[in-house]
């Protein structure tokens, strides 16, 4: 669609802007005010100019929740990328089913986060959980608040219990826009199941399979809550993501400066990844 | 190539139908010859798209049978066919190079390389698209890329027969004249067997041999675009070819003479009808004439279409039409008569032939 | 063929439902056979803890406030985004490009680098602990992901529609209510699925920006499990009763969820 100029649409988006900079340019003014003092209380505060941010980017401490928090989104993003694009391909593309399948699968999206933990913590238990006594009579023995591989694999079945549906949810929206006369070509031209799925399928799902990374990507980097109220970062550290690692230096250890200094740098390491994701896939886009 | 039989073919989109008003197709029973151009025209819904995906196997007929060359294809599936299709809107690979994109069915069929190499020049230099072979098709126009989902269509020599899904709609009208001269010149270089549905007559009666002419899930003629012109065999045919489309005026019909109201008409013969049937006269517009003899009308509009002018007209205080020529005046109290030649007798809504006249009246 | 076709699907739906089954399960068993060992089902089946939540004004004054708050962030992000994702879609204008991005990056702000500030935001202009509090924060997140799912489906509404609609003499305002809205509807409630999703799940924020008065059932239900022992059969029934808004909610969107994930454009 081609757009006209008009600098008055502006007046449309002013409420829009004012409201989400007031949500995010005070805190984030404040935050960076934070990364750059030094505080002992009463209000008193030195300026340390780039102090914390030495002291977060060289702490071994800081490296080994990034590189956790980056094993685990790259896990979680191997895994329900494929399975959520091979589950809607598996689904029927119409019928009465449809409809109660997609209902049931966008039902662990609704469930709030800390739930969503509680309700894993429930199951996995080594004496009373479905998944943990049944893991344990089968002979494997498990345990996730002693084993950091079993608290590992805890958490990231459990964001594949949860998120999955999201992939799979955008992938048949993707593949419903497909028009029938794709398949019925295909057929007439003898392609294989596999041309189809490579040659119309796929490039038909880029778009949202672009949104189902990005938003995979951002949302299992922030990831807090669920694991959070099921390990509570442990065994020991194994499962402190950056998010938990955050939220104990700034408010169970009360370092303010650490805690400002790590945010900012969580936050710039966010924006970077997300944005290559972005233009190298809508590069490969234009191609 | 193939003859391709369809044998009392029904088909039904529910899974139970119960009465005639279930089926999308009726009852087709019709024959298309080996390398015949073919088109299937008429209105939108009428089952002539179910039609085509029967033949090529996208569909499973509810009743009947397809014979290609006397064997029955009608379990198999589209590949085992060898059928090509061409649909109404442009399907192409987006993410393939255009030459890719015409070799792709070849490929799929293990065509040798050095063949699919000659046979997609062909028609890369056919449909125009060489100095682009290399392109990726997402870019191209929707025009370029219907021209590809046809290159797809003709790229396999050995095909039964070929199928068009209204392919031109999306095509501009000068382009949409090219192609089909090309589609035409191809036939008769190659003598596929191409079946063509359209709703749109011109596309029909230039690009067919023989035109088969449906509504509502049935075939209601099958013949040359002149048969169909002269003597349309339904009332539904007189409507839909022909612009504007024939005169039918219900009219009471003792031996030879037909009675509009208070006005009659000589018809060319006598014909047996079945008492109680419902009569009309069909006139196409081209056979009325208008002068100071015949049945009185009233002037009701003229539309100038350049070399010809319409008459839209009232007789009995019912509409018909007359085509007369650019310079013709029209007097003041004008008066109609039919041409003999051009007058055609319907008994519920199906024509009956008229006499010993009607011989005559034949080309 | 067809029976495997229906076996992925199956295979999936029963491992999300497996967890939910649990934790039903748990919701009705005493806490005496939850503490005594493993079962499968409850065998001294009592709805003594659902009783507990829907009795006592601490637990069900969580369910109001976490659903207040997310009725007002779903109408204040929306009725927000509309207009702005309208300037979008239509027009350009100086810096838009720029300021689409600006908002998507607020999508990316992980909650715990906000949480402090919020804190101190919201209590120095005194609604900390009140359900405005939450809906303004989590505008944060929900305004720009309302603007791009709007612009999505408004960018599919042809713009002659607006031009035919100026020409017969319709305000922008009235054009806008009688005429654009009825348009993108699915569009609207598709958009207001997704804000009503990502505030109703998200607790961090919520917690910290409440304590007594507007906390939410989430940060009620974290109280539990850490202040009165491992009252589990309380905590399952807490969460069973959490899972119902959603599933509502879902419901009634079940025919556009195919669509509306689609984002309006694909």
């Amino acid at each position: 669609m081609t757009k006209t100029w008009n600098n008055r649409a502006w007046f449309l988006v002013l409420p829009v802007l004012l409201l989400v900079a007031f949500n995010a340019i005070i805190p984030l003014m404040t935050v960076v005010n934070y990364s750059v003092q030094e505080t002992f209380g009463n209000n008193l505060f030195f300026l340390e100019g780039t102090k914390w941010y030495q002291d977060v980017l060289t702490s071994s401490r800081f490296h080994a929740s990034l590189l956790r928090q980056f094993t685990f989104t790259f896990i979680i993003l191997a895994i329900e990328i494929p399975l959520g694009v091979a589950i809607a391909l598996t689904m029927p593309r119409s019928g009465p089913w449809v409809s109660v399948c997609l209902v049931l699968m966008a039902l662990p999206l609704l469930i709030p986060w800390n739930v969503v933990g509680a309700m894993w913590n429930i199951m996995a238990l080594p004496d009373i959980g479905l998944l943990g006594y049944g893991l344990n009579k089968l002979g494997i023995p498990y345990n996730f608040t002693r084993q950091p591989f079993a608290a590992w694999f805890t958490v990231v079945l459990m964001d594949v219990w949860h998120w999955t549906s999201l992939v799979v949810l955008l992938a048949y929206a993707g593949l419903r826009s497909i028009p029938e006369a794709y398949y019925q070509a295909a057929k007439i031209d003898g392609a294989s199941r596999w041309s189809v799925f490579r040659y119309i399928q796929l490039p038909k799902m880029n778009r949202v399979l672009t949104i189902a990374v990005l938003l995979r990507f951002m949302d299992s980097f922030m990831i807090y809550t669920e694991p959070f109220v099921l390990t509570g970062g442990g065994p020991g550290n194994a499962t402190t993501f950056l998010s938990i690692d955050l939220v104990k230096a700034a408010l169970g250890e009360f370092n303010l400066g650490i805690a400002a200094a790590m945010s900012i740098i969580y936050f710039l390491i966010t924006l970077l990844v997300s944005w290559i994701f972005y233009t190298l896939m809508m590069r490969g886009d234009e191609q | 190539m193939a003859r391709i039989n369809l044998d009392d073919i029904r088909h039904a989109y529910m899974a139970s139908p119960r009465g005639d008003g279930d089926f999308a197709l009726k009852r087709v029973h019709h024959t298309f010859d080996d390398g015949g151009a073919y088109a299937l025209l008429g209105p939108s819904g009428c089952g002539k798209t179910t039609l085509l995906n029967i033949m090529s196997g996208l569909l499973k007929p509810t009743e009947g049978k397809i014979l290609f060359d006397g064997r029955d294809v009608t379990g198999l599936s589209t590949e085992e066919r060898n059928i090509a299709q061409v649909f109404q809107f442009p399907v192409v690979y987006d993410t393939m190079s255009v030459r890719d994109n015409l070799a792709f069915p070849l490929r799929n069929r293990g065509v040798a390389p050095d063949e699919i190499e000659r046979r997609v020049a062909e028609i890369l230099e056919m449909i125009g698209l060489a100095d682009r072979a290399g392109q990726k098709a997402r870019g191209l126009t929707a025009d370029d890329k219907q021209k590809i989902a046809l290159g797809r269509g003709l790229v396999r020599s050995d095909v039964s027969a070929i199928l068009f899904d209204e392919p031109l709609t999306v095509i501009d009208p000068h382009m949409k004249w090219v192609l089909r001269s090309q589609l035409k010149e191809l036939h008769r270089r190659f003598a596929f067997t191409m079946v063509y549905v359209t709703h749109d007559q011109t596309e029909a009666l230039t690009f067919a041999d023989q035109v088969v002419v449906m509504n509502d899930g049935e075939i209601v003629q099958i013949g040359t675009p002149e048969e169909l012109f002269e003597r349309p065999n339904h009332t539904f045919v007189g409507y839909f070819i022909g612009s504007p489309g024939m005169n039918v005026i219900p009219v009471d019909v003792e031996g030879t003479t037909a009675r509009i109201g208070a006005h009659r008409v000589a018809l060319p013969g006598g014909a047996a009808i079945d008492a109680g049937a419902r009569t009309e006269l069909g006139v196409r517009p081209e056979h009325v004439r208008i002068g100071n003899q015949g049945i009185p009308v009233q002037i009701d509009r003229v539309e100038d279409t350049g070399r010809r002018k319409i008459v839209h007209a009232l007789l009995d205080g019912r509409q018909i039409a007359a085509i007369v020529p650019e310079d013709a005046g029209v007097p003041a109290e004008p008066r109609v008569t039919f041409d003999a030649a051009g007058i055609n007798l319907y008994a519920n809504s199906w024509r009956v032939a008229l006499g010993p006249a009607e011989e005559g009246a034949r080309p | 063929m067809r029976l495997t076709k229906w076996l992925v699907p199956t295979l999936y739906i029963v491992f999300l439902l497996l967890p939910i089954y649990w934790l039903v399960n748990m919701s009705f068993k005493t806490t005496n056979e939850i503490l005594g060992g493993f079962s499968p089902w409850p065998k001294n089946f009592t709805t003594d803890s659902y009783v507990e939540i829907l009795t006592n004004p601490v637990w069900y004054n969580g369910y109001i406030s976490s659903i207040s708050y997310v009725l007002i962030n779903t109408v204040i992000s929306v009725s927000f985004a509309l207009p702005a994702a309208y300037a979008f879609s239509r027009y350009r204008f100086l810096g838009d490009k720029h300021l689409f991005f600006w908002l998507l990056t607020n999508r990316m702000a992980p909650p715990a680098v906000f949480a402090l500030p919020f804190y101190q935001l919201y209590s120095a202009i005194g609604l900390f602990d009140t359900p405005w509090a939450v809906a303004l924060a989590h505008c944060l997140f929900n305004i720009p992901l309302a603007v791009w799912i709007l612009e999505g489906f408004m960018s599919g509404v042809p713009k002659e529609i607006d031009e035919t609609a100026y020409i017969d003499g319709y305000s922008f305002p009235r054009f806008f209510v009688k005429i654009f809205m009825p348009l993108i509807a699915s569009g609207i409630g598709v958009t207001a699925f997704f804000c009503f999703m990502f505030s109703w799940v998200e607790l961090l924020l919520a917690k910290t920006l409440t304590s007594v008065a507007a906390k939410p059932i989430a940060a009620v239900m974290t109280r539990t499990a850490s202040t009165s022992g491992y009252e589990l059969g309380l905590l399952a029934a807490a969460g069973v009763l959490t899972i119902i808004p959603g599933a509502i909610v879902i419901w009634f969107v079940r025919n556009y969820i195919a669509k509306g994930f689609a984002l309006g454009r694909v």
